[in-house]
């Protein structure tokens, strides 16, 4: 689950991590009473979507009048903004972020993330802030320092002595340093953060040490045990049949093609629209409708992948293990018969309990093409869509 | 021979007293797998389909023996349960449970470090020996037994694996799915070397996926140590950058984790790669000639 800038902030504030003062407006007649808080000549505001690359795309704007101030704001709300990872259509941008400014005078990146390979936290630091870290990756990957913090020892003063000497600074900046680091260290583990990206981190001309802009990625698996994080959620950053995939317990993703998959396990919902690819055509998403998926499951599944308008066929995939073919069956019998709009589907069923599924679908008295294979499958949806496309 | 489990291999199933462990319990012990005992808190003294039920792990191993654990605890306790069993000395751990959050598998990783238990998941579908014991979440009626090793990141696409092999006439010595999260116990260069060592295993099928750089690290090794043919496939081709593809594991950011990465570093290593996973079994048949 992502957050936005200004949750971040205050987390990590919380934290003992320093931040700038800054104030959220939400709407244009916010924008005043909020401004008006603001104590330094300059302010930046910031509109405040989850997709990075906002600076470059007109997002985070310096104002150095009250009066500028409300005229950007007004024009920020409301409007999309498209950057490099919104898409074409960009996301409105909903809510925005006021804050107090300062004079940089030099920028650096930090950040923290699980590093697969030594089951560690793992600090990412370089000299080179305030720009895209894999870019400054690919021209000197050794200007980048990569810490591993062991469970048990943590952060110690070294580490910071590391960091204090790779981004310059001079070493009376150690103790406020070590506040940071520590800071986000703490709040990487006790909240199950997957990632926390300070870019920049600047050194500010009066000589203190800011956390900038703050990107924060928690482990949605953890959420459990954080309801003060699951209330940060923000629905409208997420795609709408997403959230209601999720919120039955289904694994979707929305893509571009016109063949929708119904697929249980994620592997085989990746090779799946692989398949398809290979036979011609282009999946319309991915859905995992999981291990212990119900009937009820897979008829809500059917439903959102039939919401999407560019979905000409549906290709239904189960390799059942953990699930019944037979109770995918009943799902499909029961969604099919409801359906909004008739489209091909074709089913390929497997596993456990195959004989009662196969049977339950013959004697449905529905227009349901089987296959025996998932590439057989693939080319029978494929080619019926295209047979389609050739009568229309 | 085959790895790992096989007819001696001692089972207790902890959480079985939770609704899919009993479904998966009675199963396992159709299929012939020895299961001598199950774990649940609390319900001590009580028996699952004549299986003792114990409170701790301890007192399980005690009182039957067991060398091999498989768990369908919930995933807010999977780890404690993965941990108890380390601690209780058994030698393998079949973690079947999904979704444990990545920070306690942290402390599950380090827990493990320094001790002789191996750790198979989590969110895995488990190892089988075909007609021998079946550890986990698998269809057993489709195996067969015979001299092909699989080792997948998957689940489902496993099965997929191991049908294709069925159906051209092959068998499997044994298949395990080592799970599809960021941090899991056993990898590929772990179950490879087994199969290498495996006098009943003559090729390895080995099924990757997008995301972090497993595929990578395990074609090194098998370019240096591997002397059985490997026949390779890759999902997540056509999977879009940045997105989360339901596996936790499955997730590509920048370059790397790529499929087109770990393709090339396959095929450099000389493992044949297949396109579809219908094209496995002539990849299979190749492979197994030259050699």
């Amino acid at each position: 689950m992502n957050i936005h800038e200004y949750q971040a902030k205050a987390i990590l504030k919380s934290y003992g991590v320093a931040v700038l003062e800054g104030y959220l407006v939400e709407a244009v007649n916010q924008l005043e009473t909020q401004a008006r808080k603001i104590q330094t000549d300059v302010a930046v505001v910031k509109a405040q979507i989850h997709a990075g690359g906002r600076g470059k795309a007109g997002g985070v704007k310096v104002v150095d009048s009250l009066n500028a101030c409300i005229e950007i704001g007004t024009e920020m709300l409301g409007k999309p903004l498209v950057t490099h990872q919104t898409g074409p259509n960009g996301q409105k941008i909903r809510k925005i972020y006021i804050e107090e400014g300062c004079e940089i005078e030099s920028e650096f990146y930090m950040s923290m993330v699980l590093d697969r390979t030594t089951s560690k936290v793992m600090i990412i630091a370089s000299k080179e802030g305030g720009m895209d870290i894999e870019e400054v990756a690919k021209r000197s990957s050794n200007s980048i320092l990569k810490i591993t913090i062991d469970p048990l020892i943590g952060i110690r003063a070294f580490h910071i002595r590391i960091l204090t000497e790779s981004f310059g600074l001079s070493t009376d900046l150690m103790p406020k340093l070590e506040k940071i680091v520590k800071g986000m260290y703490t709040c990487f583990v006790e909240k199950d953060l997957n990632l926390v990206e300070i870019n920049p981190f600047v050194l500010s001309k009066e000589g203190q040490l800011i956390v900038l802009d703050a990107k924060m990625n928690f482990d949605d698996n953890a959420l459990f045990r954080h309801a003060d994080i699951e209330r940060l959620r923000d629905f409208d950053e997420e795609d709408s049949k997403e959230i209601e995939a999720s919120s039955v317990g289904l694994s979707y993703v929305a893509l571009e093609g016109e063949i929708g998959c119904l697929v249980n396990g994620a592997g085989l919902a990746m090779a799946t629209m692989d398949a398809i690819h290979y036979a011609g055509g282009r999946p319309a998403n991915f859905l995992d409708v999981g291990g212990s998926a119900s009937a009820e499951m897979v008829s809500k599944a059917l439903d959102i992948i039939l919401s999407d308008e560019h979905v000409k066929g549906v290709f239904i995939n189960i390799f059942g293990g953990i699930m019944h073919c037979n109770t995918i069956a009943e799902g499909i019998i029961q969604a099919t018969k409801s359906l909004s709009r008739s489209v091909p589907i074709v089913v390929r069923l497997e596993g456990t309990n195959v004989a009662d599924g196969k049977r339950l679908l013959d004697h449905s008295g529905l227009d349901i093409i089987s296959a025996d294979t998932m590439d057989e499958g693939a080319e029978k949806i494929v080619s019926l869509i295209k047979g389609e496309e050739a009568i229309a | 021979m085959s790895i790992w489990v096989n007819r001696e291999t001692r089972l207790v199933v902890q959480g079985i007293t939770g609704l899919a462990a009993r479904y998966h319990t009675e199963q396992m012990k159709a299929y012939g797998t020895n299961i001598v005992a199950g774990v649940t808190p609390g319900k001590g003294g009580t028996k699952v389909m004549a299986i003792p039920v114990y409170n701790t792990m301890r007192e399980a191993v005690r009182e039957t023996q067991a060398n091999t654990s498989v768990i369908y605890v919930p995933a807010p306790f999977a780890a404690d349960a993965i941990i108890e069993a380390i601690d209780a000395k058994i030698d393998l751990v079949v973690c079947i449970t999904e979704h444990i959050p990545v920070q306690d598998m942290v402390k599950v990783k380090y827990y493990l470090k320094d001790s002789s238990t191996r750790l198979i998941g989590p969110n895995c579908p488990g190892i089988i020996t075909p007609d021998q014991a079946k550890i986990g979440i698998m269809p057993g009626h489709i195996h067969k037994k015979g001299t092909i090793g699989i080792v997948s990141r998957s689940g489902t696409l496993t099965y997929e694996a191991v049908s294709v092999v069925s159906n051209a006439g092959l068998g499997q010595s044994t298949a395990v799915g080592i799970g599809g999260d960021p941090i899991n116990g056993t990898d590929f260069i772990d179950v490879l070397k087994a199969f290498n060592e495996d006098s009943e295993t003559e090729a390895v099928i080995m099924i990757g996926e997008i995301g972090g750089d497993a595929e990578e690290n395990a074609a090194t090794w098998i370019k240096a140590n591997m002397k059985k043919p490997v026949v390779g496939f890759i999902s997540g081709k056509t999977a879009p950058k940045g997105k989360r593809m339901g596996h936790a594991g499955a997730i590509i950011s920048g370059n790397s984790g790529t499929a087109d990465s770990k393709i090339t570093a396959m095929e450099s290593a000389g493992i044949a790669v297949a396109e579809r996973l219908s094209d496995i079994i002539p990849k299979l048949q190749v492979a197994l000639e030259k050699h």
